[in-house]
């Protein structure tokens, strides 16, 4: 069993699971946003993770003091996402009969005075935040290790947790993308959202149906990227940011067997059996080729579809190439995941003479 | 004789608290303005806002506790400076100190949760701002300024990893700071940054570019320490006290608490 979760952990298979859980999700929604379904998959999850904990390897790295704040982080992101789509899917309902949204209701757009409604709510807040900060700070002790050694490193050498994402990110790609130009974008992105969506409907109150693919795009990337590898940085990388399962033993022998090999490689010595021509650009053509046509190929298919066509209309060309470069480069993530578990693919374009790998 | 007053009435009548409180107790509509209107911290709010935006179901309160959580950051950072020098010499030392000599010392504890919280609620007020629609129109600028807010807090929260200067801290900005090396253009590993050269005049090398800045010098060394110690402790809290009075301001100004239009 233990060997089964410690294998399913394995990102290639957690992943895939995610993508259809994010799948199911999006679908279903409704369902998923009650209180039966909320109460049920708790029970199933809390007692999976209760036992989990059993395990002395899994029990070490969730008690580790800087770990504590990821597992508040994950049941916090449970709830709060089970939460606003309970919300949405009453608001949904509500709409498709006719109803204002729960927050537009006669009663709710009543003007209500700030002392002491509102001044109440945030003494109340403030308190309880003090009082489990002062009970966190009592019972965990905030970590200190041995003084600084700039000649000994730690294996695994880790950023803080919340930058663990873009740590993660550099399995599969170079630290100029994982570290600069893709933070860079979500950055620009997030910027850009209220730009991009022009949609003036779910202004104000929760819901789902009247603004899908927003929820979508945005969702996706905070729960199955963000988070996701977040909990895969932390949890379950290893030394030489190996993979180990929850389960596993941190041994610092594991050996992985992993030679990657760059898309030019593939094409001329494994696919036409000669060696690599000598002038860069010739040499990868193909990763080229294929870049440019992952972002040129899928645009054009983009504007046929029939999503594409209408969101083109509806939000004009600037806005809606801004928004397929964004969501292209945002996939080009899961994109070169999948590559390098498929094919053990290393770079698309491999230009080490210009540090540009791709 | 004068009828018998309570100690509370007593009290509300002296000279120094009617120069307090201007109004009398806030249980009437008058006087609930007046509380509102008259004190520059709760003036922040309006003086009646939709019910919808007063529950919690809705707000999460997750703002407010971001900002709440950031102000007992800067009292227990404060308290922590008296007791802390940034040198490779004390650093370290001084936390063991903290740790060993301070009665009830649970100042750096109450500092280091605290800032992993702030990430948290910050990103859970930014989740909750875009579940709700927010960030549209009259909100669009906001939501900007938000999200610099929300860098920001990871940078100071990033600079602040640094300064226990143990092995923790410091390989930690080492991975963190690797990255700004591979800044295309600016760090010597960067992609292009080969590009500019003239003759053998190599213009963006390990002495001179983002990285260096950023630790001032080519590792995590103790002039990192004093860069790290001075971005978290002043540059970059004034700039976030900055922006989120810019974030506050626009919240009213943009018609506070988003509701449905």
């Amino acid at each position: 069993m233990k060997e089964l979760v410690n294998t399913l952990s394995d990102p290639k298979y957690s992943f895939t699971g995610v993508i259809i859980g994010f799948y199911l999700f999006m679908k279903y929604y409704r369902t998923i946003g009650t209180v039966k379904f909320f109460i049920s998959s708790m029970i199933i999850i809390l007692g999976v993770f209760i036992w989990m904990m059993q395990d002395p390897n899994f029990h070490a790295i969730i008690v580790w003091p800087d770990n504590v704040p990821i597992v508040i982080l994950l049941f916090a992101v449970i709830f709060f996402t089970w939460f606003s789509i309970y919300k949405a899917a009453i608001n949904d309902a509500r709409i498709e009969g006719g109803e204002t949204p729960v927050e537009g209701s006669v009663e709710n757009r009543e003007k209500v005075w700030t002392w002491p409604n509102l001044v109440y709510t945030e003494l109340m807040a403030g308190t309880l935040c003090v009082v489990i900060l002062v009970i966190w700070s009592i019972f965990l002790k905030a970590p200190l290790e041995e003084p600084a050694n700039p000649t000994w490193a730690p294996n695994p050498a880790k950023a803080p947790w919340y930058f663990l994402g873009l740590q993660e990110m550099l399995v599969y790609f170079d630290p100029w993308m994982a570290g600069v130009v893709l933070p860079g974008l979500i950055i620009v992105g997030l910027i850009a959202i209220p730009y991009i969506d022009t949609n003036p409907k779910g202004n104000g109150y929760y819901t789902m149906a009247e603004r899908k693919v927003a929820m979508g795009g945005f969702l996706f990337g905070w729960l199955a990227l963000w988070v996701y590898l977040i909990i895969i940085g932390t949890f379950l990388r290893g030394p030489n940011w190996t993979f180990y399962g929850p389960f596993e033993v941190w041994d610092f022998h594991k050996v992985v067997a992993e030679a990657n090999v760059n898309l030019s490689e593939f094409f001329w010595i494994k696919g036409l059996g000669i060696s690599m021509p000598s002038n860069i650009f010739l040499r990868e053509i193909v990763g080229l080729i294929v870049t440019t046509g992952y972002y040129v190929g899928l645009t054009l298919l983009c504007n046929r579809s029939q999503l594409g066509s209408s969101l083109m209309k509806s939000l004009g060309k600037i806005r809606y190439y801004l928004l397929i470069l964004l969501l292209l480069t945002m996939g080009l993530l899961p994109v070169k995941m999948y590559l390098r578990w498929l094919f053990n693919l290393k770079y698309l374009v491999a230009m080490p003479e210009f540090e540009f790998n791709l | 004789m004068a009828k018998k007053q309570s100690l509370a009435q007593y009290v509300a009548n002296t000279q120094v608290w009617k120069s307090i409180f201007r109004h009398g107790p806030p249980n009437n509509a008058r006087n609930r303005a007046a509380v509102i209107a008259g004190n520059v911290f709760l003036h922040l709010h309006p003086i009646k806002l939709k019910r919808s935006g007063v529950q919690l179901g809705y707000t999460w309160c997750m703002g407010g506790l971001t900002f709440f959580v950031f102000l007992s950051l800067t009292v227990t950072g404060v308290l922590l400076m008296f007791y802390y020098r940034p040198t490779a010499e004390y650093a370290f030392n001084d936390i063991i100190a903290l740790r060993e000599h301070v009665p009830l010392g649970i100042m750096r504890e109450l500092h280091r949760w605290g800032a992993h919280l702030m990430v948290i609620t910050v990103w859970l007020h930014m989740f909750r701002v875009f579940m709700t629609g927010s960030y549209k129109p009259p909100r669009e600028f906001n939501w900007g300024v938000g999200v610099v807010l929300l860098v920001l807090t990871l940078l100071l929260s990033f600079t602040g990893y640094l300064l226990p200067w143990d092995q923790l801290a410091i390989w930690a900005i080492a991975v963190g700071s690797n990255m700004a090396k591979a800044t295309p253009f600016l760090g010597h590993g960067g992609p292009g940054a080969n590009l500019a050269q003239i003759g053998d005049f190599v213009m963006v090398s390990d002495k001179n570019d983002v990285r260096y800045q950023l630790l001032g010098g080519r590792f995590v060394g103790e002039p990192a320490l004093l860069r790290f110690y001075i971005l978290h402790c002043v540059f970059i809290p004034l700039v976030v006290g900055l922006l989120i009075a810019v974030h506050f301001w626009r919240v009213r100004k943009d018609g506070g608490i988003s509701a449905p239009l």
